[in-house]
């Protein structure tokens, strides 16, 4: 198992590396530099000659070639997992995960075929971090720690880390929009939306450029919130209070890499980076509320080493719950 | 019952790919109406002038080709963008032509094309006219990968590979359209406008912003001059038979907007 959770760690790095790729291909305006699919210029993907990799080929070509790895490693993966994981339900999440990866595959296609349309562009971004979440979620699960998994009580806990992750997910989707409608610099000006608080004019492209501002906001509160509250109620807890640290680290990384993604004028490293990032508060997120998931579920023992203050909520509920 | 579903998926999705690559026949236009009026050419007359710019023209952009070895040596002193042309207060590369007043005339579509060639590493010419169901050849003369990107809105938008030296593709425009980008995707910088029109009433500008409308039979007709940074300018102009007017366009930079 040990090793199957180390191959799934990779997996989940190329795919990190995958999306990389991708937003390197938005970012330079390179989706449509090679025309066809699954064809290069006609030369079989794996063919196609390094001297013809020219200005924005580079990137594609690249995306597809990290992309047919990143397939092919799924495809061991999920079978790996399906012969040594005892677990069903891990099984199943193997293949669910080759599924969205041969779903993107076709998608990624399908948008170069049908010159970018925008729904299928985001359709692609969309799910391309539901198949790094696929990725992660196995990378934990599989992990030595998961099984030796203490009980944890705190019933609010899993509620917060589970909405902060939704919230993550809904941000990167109006993120998905905003750059594949191109309305990165609808609004030009940062932190100030044409010198006011609220933009004077609204056009689509600056509504969506605009919730995108404002989501980031409602995520930074989210992530703030909840890593608060594990530094407060759960410091003993490293499991916990390592991935809600580097939540807050990304998070906070994730909104200077905005201002400079705006202020830079979209400049394609600094834009890819973003997205980059965006994955890792996405997965960081991810690994929290699964964590916490799985901690809560686990049946509390009596030789279950509590956290220190999780449970005094809980206490004092039961005590006025008691004395009335 | 999940694997049914899965591959249910993916033949729905094969016959979105079929269906959108199917591709939509580009089809000449159709035999002359009945009731269609032709020009007699020895009663028309002629439309000329030239298209001037007005205050301080602004620098054309460097073209970021240094990236590509082959584009940097065909261009060894770097190249600059082409959204200005200007010759002695005349402004080339507009697009002039007649965009309204010639309901009911019918205008034989040209059997011979019109080429747009991609010449180290930039579309050549910039800017250019092509009726609706001509040809319009496009050749690669460079030793490189493009691709050819025409972003249609009325005509249907197609991107096709161009991936060996003087390889030529034929594709013909089947609804008017003014003006159509294409632009390579391939090198970010190349950049051409193509006007698409069922009449043949229209020029590009060259030589100090000159240009001339021929043959035009007589009447009123709205005359459009189009640049791809200053936008578009109308005149309506009356042409009697034999007659011959004059027009100038005079585009403002926005220099001498702002004085």
């Amino acid at each position: 198992m040990i090793w199957l959770n180390r191959y799934a760690k990779l997996v989940a790095a190329c795919t990190l590396l995958l999306i990389a790729a991708g937003g390197m291909v938005t970012s330079t305006g390179s989706g449509l530099s090679v025309p066809d699919w699954p064809n290069t210029y006609g030369w079989f993907m794996f063919t196609f000659p390094m001297s013809k990799w020219v200005g924005g080929i580079r990137y594609e070509h690249t995306h597809r070639l990290v992309a047919s790895t990143v397939g092919f490693l799924t495809i061991v993966l999920a079978i790996w997992t399906w012969r040594v994981d005892p677990r069903s339900w891990v099984r199943r999440l193997g293949f669910a995960a080759l599924g969205a990866v041969i779903l993107q595959g076709l998608l990624g296609g399908l948008t170069v075929l049908l010159l970018l349309p925008p729904a299928v562009s985001i359709g692609h971004a969309g799910l391309a971090q539901l198949f790094f979440c696929l990725t992660i979620t196995l990378a934990v699960v599989t992990s030595p720690a998961w099984s030796g998994a203490r009980a944890l009580t705190d019933p609010m806990l899993p509620r917060i880390t589970l909405a902060t992750t939704i919230l993550v997910y809904c941000q990167i989707l109006v993120g998905a929009t905003m750059r594949h409608i191109g309305a990165g610099l609808a609004i030009p000006t940062f932190p100030l939306a044409f010198g006011h608080v609220l933009p004077p004019d609204w056009t689509t492209a600056i509504a969506v450029h605009f919730a995108h501002r404002a989501g980031a906001l409602v995520v930074l509160a989210a992530v703030t919130l909840t890593t608060a509250h594990i530094w407060h109620w759960h410091r003993p807890q490293r499991d916990l209070i390592r991935p809600a640290t580097l939540l807050l680290l990304f998070v906070c990384s994730q909104a200077t890499l905005g201002a400079l993604v705006v202020m830079s004028a979209l400049q394609p490293i600094i834009n890819t980076a973003h997205v980059v990032n965006g994955a890792l508060v996405l997965a960081t997120s991810l690994v929290l509320t699964l964590r916490v998931f799985h901690r809560t579920l686990q049946p509390v023992t009596g030789d279950v080493k509590r956290s220190r203050r999780a449970d005094i909520p809980l206490l004092e509920k039961d005590l006025r719950e008691v004395h009335g | 019952m999940y694997v049914n579903k899965l591959w249910a998926f993916f033949a729905g999705a094969l016959m979105v790919v079929a269906v959108a690559c199917g591709g939509q026949k580009d089809e000449a236009p159709g035999a002359p109406p009945p009731n269609a009026k032709r020009v007699d050419p020895s009663k028309a007359g002629n439309v000329t002038g030239r298209v001037t710019v007005e205050g301080a023209v602004p620098a054309n952009p460097r073209l970021p080709i240094e990236g590509e070895p082959y584009c940097s040596q065909q261009n060894p002193n770097g190249a600059v963008a082409e959204n200005f042309v200007a010759d002695n207060g005349g402004l080339e590369n507009v697009f002039v032509y007649v965009k309204d007043g010639l309901n009911g005339y019918w205008f034989d579509v040209p059997t011979e094309s019109v080429k747009l060639d991609q010449h180290a590493c930039r579309y050549q010419p910039h800017v250019l006219g092509v009726r609706v169901g001509q040809k319009l050849a496009i050749s690669n003369s460079d030793d490189t990968l493009h691709n050819v990107h025409a972003l249609a809105k009325a005509n249907r938008e197609w991107n096709k590979g161009q991936s060996l030296k003087n390889i030529v593709d034929e594709k013909v425009f089947t609804k008017p359209e003014v003006m159509i980008q294409f632009k390579c995707d391939v090198h970010n910088w190349m950049h051409a406008f193509v006007g698409v029109l069922d009449h043949p009433y229209f020029a590009v500008t060259r030589d100090g912003g000159k240009f001339e409308l021929k043959d035009l039979p007589a009447g009123t007709y709205t005359v459009e001059a189009w640049h791809e940074k200053l936008g578009t300018q109308t005149q309506t102009v009356t042409l009697g038979e034999k007659d011959s007017k004059e027009l100038t366009f005079t585009f403002k930079t926005a220099a001498a907007s702002s004085n």
